[in-house]
């Protein structure tokens, strides 16, 4: 609690640095990230973060030193060779593009090691902390550095906000925006330019494994939550600032935990969560959607049946018991008596000791049910020239979706027809009212 | 003999990865390979963790049991979640790779993995770790057997399921059609990449064994079209790629795995340009000869 | 128009097919007779691949259920063929068009087994019978369009099945070649195997065929192609959607109804 407290009061500079870097570093790779996701090249960034390895370890062998700007030289240098690459492998070989990708992102990353454990094991006392590059140092950034890379951050965000409408066009429709003049091509070169840069800025915090993460996983988190991008950019941003605050807290009150793997940990949670328990893109929303859509089926199935029973007997207003529902269709007694629970608290059946009988809004909607399901049988024979002996059980699925509009749509095509394929009347309200 | 052992083992492990890698990339599936070889991590750490000790099966089903898994979380959330799937891969090897970091930051005393080692192994430390019998006998290098084992299983595997593996990689929906299980072949080939990248992590780490997965099949590819000639010259690539990759750490004093990636990507590169039927250089001539007749 | 048959190759009841919930094939009901030639016709989209796909239960159905020679699909799977349309497959792969012919041959090999010599002699044949021997060992990348789609037959042909299911074998294929196809699949015809077809040139249909199929997510038409390839039916299946129907088939896609609820 205390850390708590000593953390998030932001008294010491230090941390208040450290955190607003991380959280401007995060946000700029997931707002980036969004285009890079948007357009299907998620996997791309995880190249090129991969392909700067070698960047940053030449960049330190030719100069001797770990200034931020040669790092982010050498850094960009590779890290566009190695799309230019993926891009010349793919359209002048056969090589697929996968295999493209993972092979430049695995040998630049070959090399990189190389280099890396060359520098290493040439005891060069300046190269201690070299490595971190693998996986990040957010917590460790400070001073210069710092400086410097929250302006590229600022730079970037700035880009986005610039450019906010082409990347948009360019990410949805290419074809489109080329065909109403845009210059797709230089547009495309910008955004792949803000890609590398965000990775290399993205890098100081999580590393270059784990940077594909930053990139990928605030933009695939947002996607669930809406279909608008200014949402889902804004979304993905604070994903992404949550979770950098969440990694420099971990490290900050146990020391030993590393930051970027933290980081990445705290954003797959928000993503995983999102993808289940989001509203209308979730799993888990989408499986309780078709509980209870079932759930309405059996409902209107129970006030079906009685209607029917009503229908055959010539006695809407019966009391029936649990056997003689069963006696007509077979229900899961499991499901049955629930339902007829329920809809007896609805006030579409009432209950008396074992025995229930429809109420008036219970018939009402029993019969909407049976004249649905008759006039789509009718609809089949008719216009998808189905054998009336095959119609039923389609019939007995959509006549719980038809809504209004296409009950009246399908009441005025088939003009109102008096009986079904099987010469069961079908019940108007007029004629019944 | 430390060096024998070392290029032996190289050799091996290339061979293993690139076998299977011939189907990863026909199936376009390079990248799941990728994400594989990720994922594996928090599998061998808790296998770690629960056996205590470096050499045991439970280490290599833990691991290969978490591979299968991968590939089944992208294919769900790509299917259920409607993610689209270079998304949901990134998405899952990521987060898994970074619960592995965590879980070895957790528990750094008790397992003896590293960082460093999990990037790009250790395959200079083969020769130190032996397997000495009960009687004092020594065996080799531990890691030297483990590998042996696994490129034994492999090439059983692709063996008997040749027929199979070739007509479902190649058109599935033919396979499915004659009634052989395009699904069951798919889950045993990710299983069979699972378990190589396991068998093969201690030598060269979780990412420079995707570049054996991937750049010795596409060096291939680019050199034949016969996928038997394939299969043989990614063995053989593999092999080179060991040899020369450890005389490269010799010589400049870096990594092995290191290297042997950096001599893959060579390989590729000079395919690339050379193949006889593939190559820029072959492609370049075929367009002069054809130019004159055009204008 | 429906025309239902005594002891049919194949019959399709009740068949509904959707991708992800919206359905693409609407309430099929189908029979063939053993023998024929058939025409599968209809416009793009119309859900032609995908009949073929659910008959030979590549893809999962709503509703509905497939009976082959009058039994379940997997006890006669071995006398059933396929020919996927060509872009199903990367032709880059490494094989070439004498492996691809043998693949043919896999169902009769059973599991783990190779082919053997008899297994390539069958291929050869098949070769020859499409007129693909001189390419026999040619990697299928150098070969054109319509050679492919000729190894794909022959692949069929190695088979030696009952019934073929074959989608647009004529698509990118020159004259010539379209005529030395059809005259293989009137001869296998004659032999008594029932061969299925997607096709798209409306103008050789009565010539090709002699049963038609006519589809546009729901079944149009089915009969013998002089009964059924009329001015008035053509003008159903091409007419564009039921609106209803489609509306409808919307409506289950973006509320993602189900489509076959059993309680
Ligand atoms: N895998 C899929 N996922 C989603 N929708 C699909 C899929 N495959 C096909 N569809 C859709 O199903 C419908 C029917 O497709 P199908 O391929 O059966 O049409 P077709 O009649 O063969 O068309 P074509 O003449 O173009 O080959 C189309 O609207 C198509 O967009
Ligand atoms: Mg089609």
């Amino acid at each position: 609690m205390e850390d708590f407290i000593t953390f998030f009061s932001f008294q010491d500079p230090n941390i208040r640095y450290v955190v607003a870097g991380s959280i401007l570093i995060a946000v700029s790779s997931a707002i980036v990230g969004c285009f890079t996701f948007l357009k299907k090249k998620a996997l791309v960034g995880d190249a090129v973060a991969h392909s700067v390895l070698p960047g940053i370890c030449l960049s330190f062998i030719l100069t001797g030193t770990k200034n931020p700007i040669y790092i982010i030289i050498g850094a960009f240098v590779t890290g566009w060779i190695s799309l230019i690459l993926i891009d010349y492998i793919t359209r002048f070989s056969k090589i697929k593009e996968d295999t493209a990708i993972g092979l430049i992102l695995s040998v630049f990353f070959g090399i990189g090691v190389l280099l890396l454990t060359m520098i290493q094991h040439n005891g060069n006392a300046s190269q201690t902390g070299l490595d971190s590059f693998l996986f990040g140092k957010a917590a460790a950034l400070v001073g210069y550095d710092l400086l410097i890379f929250s302006i590229i951050s600022i730079i970037l965000l700035l880009a986005v906000i610039l450019f906010f409408k082409e990347f948009t066009l360019i990410s949805f429709d290419e074809n489109f925006a080329k065909s109403i003049g845009f210059p797709v091509k230089r547009l495309e070169l910008v955004l792949t330019t803000l890609t590398v840069l965000a990775v290399v800025t993205g890098i100081q915090a999580v590393g270059v494994v784990l940077m594909a993460a930053m990139l990928i996983t605030p933009s695939a988190a947002a996607k669930f939550w809406t279909n608008k991008l200014n949402i889902m950019l804004i979304l993905a941003a604070v994903f992404a600032a949550f979770s950098s605050i969440s990694g420099a807290f971990i490290s900050f009150t146990s020391p030993s935990m590393p930051t970027g793997p933290w980081i990445v940990m705290v954003i797959s949670i928000i993503a995983l969560t999102s993808f289940f328990f989001a509203p209308r893109h979730g799993i888990l929303y989408n499986i309780i959607k078709q509980r209870s859509i079932k759930k309405r089926i059996l409902h209107e199935n129970i006030l079906k049946l009685f209607y029917q029973l009503g229908e055959r007997e010539n006695d809407f207003n019966a009391s029936r018991s649990i056997d003689n529902i069963l006696e007509k269709r077979t229900i899961k007694l499991g499901a049955l008596k629930p339902g007829l629970r329920h809809l007896t608290k609805q006030g579409f059946l009432s209950k008396n000791k074992n025995f229930w009988t429809l109420t008036t809004e219970g018939k009402t909607k029993g019969q909407r049910i049976v004249k649905l399901h008759r006039l789509w049988e009718v609809y089949l024979t008719k216009y998808l020239r189905i054998a009336p002996d095959h119609v039923h059980e389609d019939a007995d699925n959509i006549e719980h979706f038809l809504t209004p509009e296409l009950e009246k749509r399908l009441e005025n095509l088939l003009n109102y027809p008096e009986s079904d394929p099987h010469s069961s009347a079908i019940p108007y309200d007029q004629i019944t009212s | 003999m430390d060096t024998l052992y070392i290029i032996s083992t190289g050799a091996i492990v290339a061979i293993t990865c690139g076998v299977l890698g011939c189907y990863l990339i026909l199936k376009k599936m390079a990248m799941v390979g990728d994400a594989i070889s990720h994922a594996v991590l928090p599998g061998i750490v808790i296998a770690f963790l629960l056996s205590g000790s470096r050499d045991s099966v439970t280490m290599l089903l833990g691991a290969g049991i978490l591979g299968v898994l991968t590939t089944f979380l992208i294919e769900f959330f790509h299917t259920k979640g409607s993610l689209q799937s270079d998304a949901s891969i990134g998405v899952t090897f990521t987060w898994l790779f970074a619960l592995g970091v965590i879980l070895i930051s957790m528990y750094a005393g008790d397992v003896d993995l590293d960082q460093d080692c999990v990037l790009h192994g250790e395959i200079a430390y083969v020769p130190l770790d032996l397997w000495i019998l009960p009687n004092g006998s020594i065996m080799g290098p531990r890691t030297l057997y483990i590998s042996g084992f696994v490129l034994i299983l492999v090439l059983l595997f692709v063996i008997i399921g040749y027929k199979e593996l070739y007509i479902t990689t190649f058109d599935p929906a033919f396979a499915s059609a004659i009634g052989i299980s395009t699904v069951l072949w798919h889950y045993l080939l990710m299983g069979a990449v699972s378990l190589t990248t396991v068998a093969s992590f201690e030598s060269v780490g979780a990412i420079l064994v995707v570049s054996l997965l991937i750049a010795p099949p596409a060096t291939a590819y680019l050199l034949t079209e016969n996928f038997k000639k394939m299969l043989w010259l990614t063995a053989f690539t593999g092999m080179l790629v060991s040899i020369l990759g450890y005389y490269l750490a010799v010589w400049i004093d870096g990594s092995i795995a290191g290297a042997m990636s950096s001599v893959a990507g060579l390989f590729f590169l000079l395919a690339l340009i050379f193949s006889p039927s593939e190559g820029i250089i072959a492609k370049k001539l075929r367009q002069q000869k054809l130019q004159p007749n055009n204008s | 128009m429906i025309v239902n048959v005594e002891n049919p190759v194949l019959e399709i009841h009740d068949l509904t097919v959707t991708y992800s919930r919206k359905p693409v094939l609407w309430g099929v009901d189908l029979t063939l007779p053993k023998g024929s030639l058939v025409g599968i016709i209809g416009p793009n989209g119309a859900g032609k691949s995908t009949l073929i796909k659910a008959a030979m239960d590549l893809i999962p159905k709503s509703s509905g259920w497939v009976e082959i020679f009058g039994e379940d699909l997997k006890k006669v799977r071995k006398k059933i063929s396929y020919v996927p349309q060509r872009e199903s497959v990367d032709w880059d792969f490494p094989a070439s068009v004498r492996d691809v012919v043998v693949m043919g041959r896999y169902a009769d090999i059973g599991l783990f087994k190779r082919p053997r010599k008899a297994d390539y002699e069958a291929a050869d044949y098949a070769l020859k019978q499409v007129k693909l021997s001189e390419f026999s060992n040619r990697q299928i990348s150098q070969l054109s369009g319509g050679q492919q789609q000729r190894v794909f037959l022959a692949r069929a042909l190695a088979q030696q099945a009952d019934l073929y299911f074959m989608d647009e074998p004529f698509a990118g294929v020159d004259a010539a070649t379209e005529k030395a196809i059809i005259n293989i699949l009137k001869q296998m015809s004659e032999q008594g195997k029932t061969v299925v077809v997607v096709h798209h040139d409306l103008q050789t249909v009565t010539k090709y065929f002699d049963w038609l199929v006519q589809l546009n997510t729901r079944l149009v038409a089915s009969g013998p192609i002089e009964q059924v390839f009329t001015q008035e039916l053509l003008q159903e299946t091409y007419g564009g959607k039921l609106t209803l129907l489609s509306d409808v088939s919307t409506l289950m896609h973006t509320q993602q109804l189900p489509v076959r609820d059993k309680t």
